[in-house]
């Protein structure tokens, strides 16, 4: 079927389009030139004066995975507030701040995204991230596998490996657990805290092992770099949430020696101690060190108020930060000899000083910022705030006055903080479609995806123009799915099931000669019963597994 | 004849996959690893293959067709049991939503405990790789964990190395309630367990009193349930005196009244250690035959562990109402669908209502239900996930055998689209 989109005004960036009326043409799930051999159009959707973007990519959203799990478990009376009904095409289920997956993926296509990307997948538990993926209808998905912490790592750093075997490592556990990117969260913390550490700096032993949280995200950056892999190595840095911690990011921004790196929520890595209240904004620093460090990008964990619940890889920290838990209920685990979770819930409030705050700094880094291919739209969901936010945080964005209106509500203390009110950047639609959509695709690495020009998956989201960003941002005209309907004001009209994105880097298999008594000798688990097969994807006849070409590949 | 090995069991709890079972044709023999609990389970015989309306024999469409005529029109269907893997959950909750029906896991009331403490206040828990490298201390409250899986100790506390301790024979062991019921518990040097043995209706106060004792408050009894407050206070300090003391109990055992409030106590009791200074967690046992995979499934579909009513259109949650052995008995429900693909002895509670089993095969009734439709198990007649007892680490549950039987999921999902 041949489908014609005509007249739209299209802000296709990968493509250096910025608002030009352009007629799209889709056949076969993809984007394709204007016929020249006069094959007449199946179906036309007259777009004049809409807007037209491709899909939009969520480059770090928790919605697959054990943490996930624990927090809808732990709120019931978050879900209470927000049942969702079935419909003839679509299942019941919750949403508010963990929504049940079905309805994250309803939820997430009806605000015109596409693809969403889980940052945190345990090696141990990535079965269950990609059984809750592959039950996240409509978007396709893929996970950042998580390494830092697991004693395997650590044992073979302490015993001074060379580089090529822990490449072989981190090559064989992505394959292993089926990933596109590898992510360390609070490098060597998570270990530490089982060894009772409760705080570890950048330069701080490990009690046990003889290894500092630089020492590995420097391996874990050069083994991402060797392996070709696309996505930079992905940090949530040490020192979340901790005031002055934005000495610690500026460190490890420096530590990386040029690396490719992504500083992920990096509102929460951006503060300073002064003041009264011994808590400021370190987003001037933080913006200035990422704007003259071109190998480095971010994504900022916007906070907004309300109530959530934080679900992190980061133990440690979550652990120190319970006593902040509203309502008073939280779960640490710590994780099989591999990594750990803390799920604790949060209320940002806009009267309370440091809330307040937090939400200014997240604006000022991302205004500060001028790179926008380098700089990523996120709540770091649902940790900063549920990701049915984001319309409001790009109103935030693109109109000064709306921002400033709400600047002058927050906790006055707050707003003698902040450079906000004197900030004058309105991000344009061209700028909030590099955010969300080909940079997006650019830095995980998704080859034919977040883009309109020929050759590209279509996937298109289509809105209505209006002054009021989160008004046309919140309800798209219509959504294409691999050139499929998906969404059409605003309300889910087809239900599909999107692919899962993958890097398979290539690693010597005599990796596993060392794994294999490691498993046996202390792990809980068989080397063979560990790694998850293609199979286990796609049996259910929905799932598919999508693998992207290494850096320098063909 | 073929061997498999390296075989994950769905049976035991603990994640055991280091099985080996011999092969011939349908019959399975375990010639390695084998315990008391997964022996027995892999080893059963199959039997009947054939779906049945009323007792006589039907194919699996009819078998299925009738079963949605059943629930057509039902105001209130209960779908119990839910023992079955992830695929079999999947499409048990689809069936559901599609239904109105309620769901509720067969040992939801022993899951509840922990539940509602989870839900109440939280936990500090830990997963078995942990216990069986870092554990110095090992805390039972109120259980044998040789019980309920034979090979517990033999896996995560006498292996012979663990990263982090210089010899897993220099481990503590303490039981404060039951006594061990046999010798699994005894070091390989000879090392006993420390028992302080208590009866089950007093554990409340046990626990209440080394809950207080670990925040120093002060006790004016001499003795609790028969246990000196001296000894407890000796169990105190060596939870704050641990590296990594873990503390594990097990919902099921804790068969009296309000036990949720002592496993709140007792999940407190690990979170007021870490908060002195010490690294301490707890391990819910538990978890056998599809209970957790229930209650995770169901997690990430509803948002809620699996006791879920579907009858508004949308999921509901509440974990005394929607008990569907209780619905049964108070006149509730209109029918009801029993899903157990485990244990062929786990049939349906009586009930005159009409009744769809989807069991095991070799399920006998006391009444023949209006239809049975005999299934495969995960991990011996097709492939499948099913969680253990920690509820992170999900099993890739292997096919052992054509035996011809089809899975949970297929069956669901036919009776789904027939309705």
């Amino acid at each position: 079927m041949l489908i014609k989109l005509t007249g739209g005004t299209v802000y296709d960036p990968a493509s250096g389009i910025d608002g030009q009326q352009q007629d799209i043409y889709v056949q076969d799930g993809r984007i394709v030139d204007a016929p020249k051999d006069g094959r007449p159009v199946d179906q036309e959707y007259d777009l004049r004066g809409k807007v037209v973007m491709s899909g939009a990519i969520d480059m770090h959203t928790h919605i697959g995975g054990g943490k996930g799990n624990i927090a809808r478990t732990l709120l019931p009376e978050d879900h209470r507030m927000d049942p969702v009904h079935r419909t003839p095409i679509t299942r019941s289920g919750n949403g508010h701040a963990m929504p049940s997956t079905y309805v994250a993926g309803y939820r997430y296509a009806e605000m015109g995204y596409t693809a969403c990307f889980e940052p945190a997948v345990l090696p141990i538990n990535a079965r269950q991230a990609h059984m809750e993926m592959g039950d996240t209808p409509i978007v396709d998905k893929g996970g950042y596998v998580m390494l830092g912490s697991d004693d395997f790592l650590l044992r073979m750093m302490t015993a001074n490996k060379d580089q090529k075997a822990i490449n072989d490592y981190v090559a064989w556990t992505l394959n292993a657990a089926k990933g596109i990117g590898i992510k360390v969260v609070n490098a060597g913390g998570i270990s530490a805290f089982k060894f009772n550490q409760r705080k570890l700096d950048l330069d701080e032993q490990n009690s046990h092992y003889a290894v500092t949280p630089r020492q590995i995200l420097q391996t874990l950056a050069r083994a991402v770099q060797e392996l070709g892999i696309t996505h930079p190595l992905h940090v949530h840095g040490c020192n979340l949430g901790v005031p002055g911690n934005l000495e610690t990011t500026l460190n490890t921004i420096q530590g990386i020696d040029g690396l490719p790196m992504h500083l992920t929520h990096i509102q929460f890595h951006s503060y300073g101690t002064e003041g009264d209240f011994k808590f400021s904004s370190g987003a001037a620093q933080i913006a200035e060190a990422i704007n003259s460090n071109p190998n480095i990008t971010a994504d900022v964990g916007q906070i907004l108020f309300g109530q959530t619940v934080t679900a992190s890889g980061d133990n440690m920290r979550q652990h120190a930060n319970h006593k902040y838990a509203s309502p008073n209920k939280w779960v640490c685990m710590d994780i099989e000899c591999d990594a750990g979770c803390g799920v604790v819930p949060f209320k940002y409030k806009d009267q309370n000083f440091v809330n307040a705050l937090q939400w200014a700094i997240g604006l000022e880094i991302f205004l500060l910022v001028e790179d926008p291919w380098r700089i990523f739209l996120t709540t770091d969901h649902p940790n900063g705030a549920p990701f049915t936010s984001y319309p409001h945080l790009i109103r935030l964005l693109m109109d000064r006055s709306f921002r400033n209106d709400m600047l002058a509500t927050i906790h006055p203390e707050a707003q003698k903080m902040t450079t906000l009110a004197s900030i004058e950047r309105e991000y344009t639609l061209n700028e909030i479609a590099i955010m969300t959509r080909a940079g997006a695709a650019r830095i995980i690495g998704l080859k034919d995806r977040g883009a309109l020009s020929a050759g590209n998956w279509a996937d298109i989201t289509v809105y209505t123009e209006n002054a009021d960003r989160q008004t046309m941002f919140t309800k798209p005209d219509y959504v294409f799915k691999d050139g499929e309907l998906v969404v059409k004001d605003g309300e889910v009209v087809k239900v599909t099931w999107g692919t899962t994105h993958i890097v398979k880097p290539d690693y010597d298999l005599s990796i596993e000669k060392d794994l294999k008594p490691y498993f046996d000798k202390y792990l809980t688990m068989k080397l063979g019963n560990f790694k998850i097969s293609d199979d286990e994807i796609s049996e259910d006849g929905r799932g598919s597994l999508t693998a992207h070409p290494l850096r320098g590949a063909a | 004849m073929t061997e498999i090995t390296e075989v994950p069991s769905p049976f035991c709890g603990i994640g055991t996959d280091d099985l080996s079972i011999q092969v011939d044709g349908a019959t399975l023999k375990v010639t390695a690893n084998g315990c008391s609990v997964n022996t027995p389970a892999f080893e059963q015989a199959l039997a009947d293959t054939s779906p049945r309306i009323a007792g006589q024999a039907v194919s699996l469409e009819a078998a299925t067709s009738k079963a949605a005529e059943l629930l057509r029109n039902t105001n209130q269907p209960v779908i119990g049991g839910c023992a079955t893997d992830v695929n079999g959950m999947r499409a048990l909750l689809a069936l559901a939503d599609k239904a109105g029906a309620v769901v509720d896991n067969i040992n939801f009331n022993a899951a509840r405990r922990n539940l509602l403490a989870m839900q109440d206040s939280g936990w500090m828990n830990t997963t078995l790789a942990e216990v069986k490298n870092r554990c110095d201390l090992l805390l039972i409250i109120g259980t044998d964990p040789e019980v309920f899986a034979p090979r517990f100790f033999e896996h995560f506390l006498w292996n012979e190395q663990a990263m982090f301790l210089d010899s897993t024979d220099q481990r503590e062991v303490i039981y404060l309630g039951k006594e061990p019921a046999g010798q699994a518990a005894v070091s390989p040097s000879g090392k006993k367990p420390t028992v302080l043995a208590c009866a089950d209706a007093d554990l409340p106060d046990v626990v209440a009193v080394l809950s207080a004792l670990v925040k120093n408050q002060p006790i004016r009894v001499e003795t609790v349930g028969d246990i000196a407050v001296a000894q407890l206070q000796t169990v105190a300090d060596k939870l704050r005196n641990a590296r990594y003391g873990v503390v594990l109990w097990s919902a099921g055992k804790l068969t009296f009244e309000h036990a949720e409030l002592t496993v709140q106590t007792i999940c407190n009791i690990v979170k007021d250690i870490n908060m002195l200074g010490t690294r301490c967690s707890g391990l819910p046992l538990g978890g056998k035959e599809g209970d957790y995979t229930a209650n995770q499934t169901c997690g990430w579909t509803t948002g809620y562990p699996a006791r879920v009513n579907f009858a508004k259109g949308y999921p509901e949650y509440d974990p005394f109402l929607f008990d569907g052995q209780a619905m049964i008995a108070n006149s509730e429900a209109d029918a009801l669908v029993w899903v157990h693909a485990y244990n062929s002895t786990a049939t349906p509670p009586k009930t005159h209502l009409p009744t769809i089993v989807i069991g095991r095969s070799g399920m006998t009734f006391e009444r023949e239900p209006d239809v049975f439709i005999p299934v495969g198990t995960p991990g011996i007649d097709h492939v499948g996930h099913v969680y253990r007892m920690d509820s992170v680490v999900a099993l890739r549950l292997k096919k052992l055998r054509d035996s011809g039987l089809p899975s949970t999921a297929a069956v669901l999902t036919a009776i789904e689209q027939a309705l």
